[in-house]
């Protein structure tokens, strides 16, 4: 890529000393309307929500007093507040290590030369295109309490009933499954197109050396798929922190706050409990709690790439 | 004897593939099962129905708003992904092209707007969108999911203009007189075809299944996108969970309708940011 670059900046350089008049600089107004509507639509409320998190607004009245540190001092106070971010990690990083490990497995499964692939490879990414609300209706029809799929099963082989979206140990496992079966297609599309770009060449030589199956795979598919782990990792983290709608199908954040998300805690505090100065205030916290571990992830896997 | 072996561990690895197919199918065939009994049959889930019934698509249709959910829904979707694709290629070109300092800085913040969860930006954005008086518009929601979807879409075109659209037919162009807008639309978005297809694809798929922008800004029932509709319909059916199975059926058909006939598109949009970028 640098190499394209340094080519990019002769070109031009070149072509300026030729034409002053036609300088390529100034091309930067195509980017003005797209600047701008994320400006409008997603800097500024983001920043104003800052601010909302020093107030104490209710989501509507004109009035908005500034309280200082108050309603951090309260976040902090709050056991909600350490159930929520405990769920939301869960979903983050659970369906994080779910998506990859089965993803990588799948690719790996896919990139052979087996009967039926390709269908195999459409059916596993279909529920991808799938609103993820619907895929969380889907999932009540199998684990509801009345009628669902599951407990018809659990009958049928004469075990008892299982209430697993009422039980707050089991369902936000659950979700974490769901997101995981529904967005697992994306980690093995991804790991298939990094499996693919690999040359042919290096298991040659390592068959050559005698290299058994599992050394190949750790000596070269590995740290060549590393870009593939790397954009997985953050594009999974960033997808299960923010996780919301599948949540809202599922089990709607209950019973009490056990499945809550910070997703849905704040759309929680903010409609039904008119509280949104608090509501900025998670938002602050669920924002840094994204920031930092998407970079951890994206400091942490770009450092073991290399080189092909 | 190699031969062999490998013949046996490839019928292995195809015994796996269609365990693990058929597991993934399972949500699907519960959905379309479902969706086919008669309301009142509480039958297992995982029995066939007795007698096809399509009473429930019907009625589900009726009174869950469907029609209008579906128009409200396609105008939205299409009005974005035609925006994304129009704004989304004009700033990802000079980006991708002119590497000073000052356009590194501003694709580095299009792709950390990424990071930003939309819940924390649209509280102030709901007051914004209210004292604007643009709540229950399509506007504003096919401006929401513009903006939220060009971080994506600038990071793919990028991307794809930087590996594959060599610069020599710019120039030819400029030498040969034409203005910068006119170069860019008609020498360099023409050969941007296949990302832009991905593009769309992607973009239509996650605006239609969009959920978030839509329960904010769009509540009353003329406006309601089709996951709105449906959020409402459950709320109401959860005794008749087959009503609701219809109705999650025809939301999603569309889509994946599209999907089966592009899935190349989307499939490359996907995996080429992982491989170029």
């Amino acid at each position: 890529m640098s190499e394209l670059v340094r080519k990019g900046q002769t070109t031009i350089a070149q072509r300026t000393k030729k034409n002053p008049g036609q300088r390529k600089s100034s091309l930067w107004w195509m980017y003005l309307p797209a600047l701008l509507a994320v400006s409008i639509f997603i800097i500024y409320p983001f920043l104003k929500g800052i601010q909302v998190s020093f107030t104490d607004w209710n989501g509507f009245s004109q009035t908005k007093n500034w309280i200082g540190l108050q309603q951090y001092k309260r976040m902090l106070n709050d056991p909600d507040t350490w159930l929520v971010v405990k769920n939301t990690l869960l979903y983050g990083l659970g369906s994080t290590f779910f998506q990859n490990i089965v993803g990588l497995l799948y690719a790996l499964l896919l990139n052979q030369s087996i009967r039926m692939k390709s269908i195999t490879r459409t059916i596993i990414y279909l529920p991808v295109i799938i609103s993820p609300l619907v895929m969380g209706y889907i999932w009540y029809f199998f684990f509801a309490y009345q009628g669902g799929a599951l407990n018809d099963l659990l009958l049928f082989i004469g075990m008892d009933k299982v209430n697993a979206l009422g039980n707050p140990d089991v369902n936000t496992w659950l979700i974490v499954f769901v997101n995981t079966y529904q967005f697992v297609g994306i980690a093995m599309i991804i790991y298939l197109a990094g499996l693919q770009s690999i040359s042919k060449d290096f298991y040659e030589a390592a068959n050559i050396d005698g290299a058994t199956a599992f050394q190949q795979f750790k000596n070269i598919t590995l740290p060549l798929l590393m870009p593939s782990i790397t954009i997985n990792m953050v594009l999974n983290i960033i997808g299960g922190l923010k996780l919301f709608d599948v949540i809202i199908a599922l089990t709607g954040g209950g019973p009490g706050n056990s499945s809550q998300s910070m997703s849905t805690f704040m759309y929680d505090l903010y409609f039904s409990r008119q509280d949104a100065g608090y509501a900025a205030t998670q938002g602050v916290l669920m924002a840094v709690i994204i920031l930092i571990l998407s970079l951890l992830a994206l400091v942490y896997f770009k450092s073991k790439e290399v080189e092909a | 004897m190699e031969r062999k072996n490998n013949n046996k561990t490839r019928r292995f690895l195809t015994i796996v593939a269609i365990v693990i197919t058929l597991f993934h199918l399972i949500p699907f065939y519960i959905l379309i099962t479902t969706s086919l009994k008669a309301s009142g049959d509480f039958s297992s889930k995982w029995v066939l129905p007795t007698d096809m019934s399509l009473a429930n698509f019907s009625e589900a249709w009726e009174s869950a708003n469907l029609g209008t959910a579906f128009i409200n829904t396609t105008i939205i979707t299409l009005s974005a992904a035609v925006l994304l694709i129009f704004f989304g290629s004009m700033a990802a070109y000079p980006l991708a092209r002119m590497n000073t300092k000052f356009n590194k800085f501003v694709y580095f913040l299009f792709i950390s707007i990424m990071v930003i969860p939309p819940l924390t930006a649209l509280v102030p954005l709901y007051e914004m969108v209210v004292d604007i008086g643009m709540m229950n518009t399509h506007e504003i929601a096919i401006l929401n999911n513009f903006a939220a979807f060009l971080p994506l879409t600038i990071f793919l075109y990028a991307g794809f203009i930087r590996s594959t659209i060599p610069k020599e037919l710019e120039e030819a162009a400029r030498i040969d007189g034409a203005s910068q807008l006119g170069t860019f639309f008609k020498i360099v978005f023409p050969l941007l075809k296949p990302v832009t297809a991905s593009v769309l694809i992607i973009a239509c798929v996650f605006i239609w299944n969009d959920y978030q922008f839509s329960i904010f800004f769009l509540q009353s029932k003329e406006v309601q996108t089709l996951t709105v509709a449906l959020s409402g319909f459950f709320g109401q059916n959860q005794n008749n969970l087959n009503l609701v199975a219809a109705a999650a059926l025809m939301s999603m058909a569309p889509m994946t309708i599209l999907f089966l006939f592009l899935q190349k598109y989307f499939v490359a949009g996907l995996s080429s940011g992982s491989v170029k970028g």
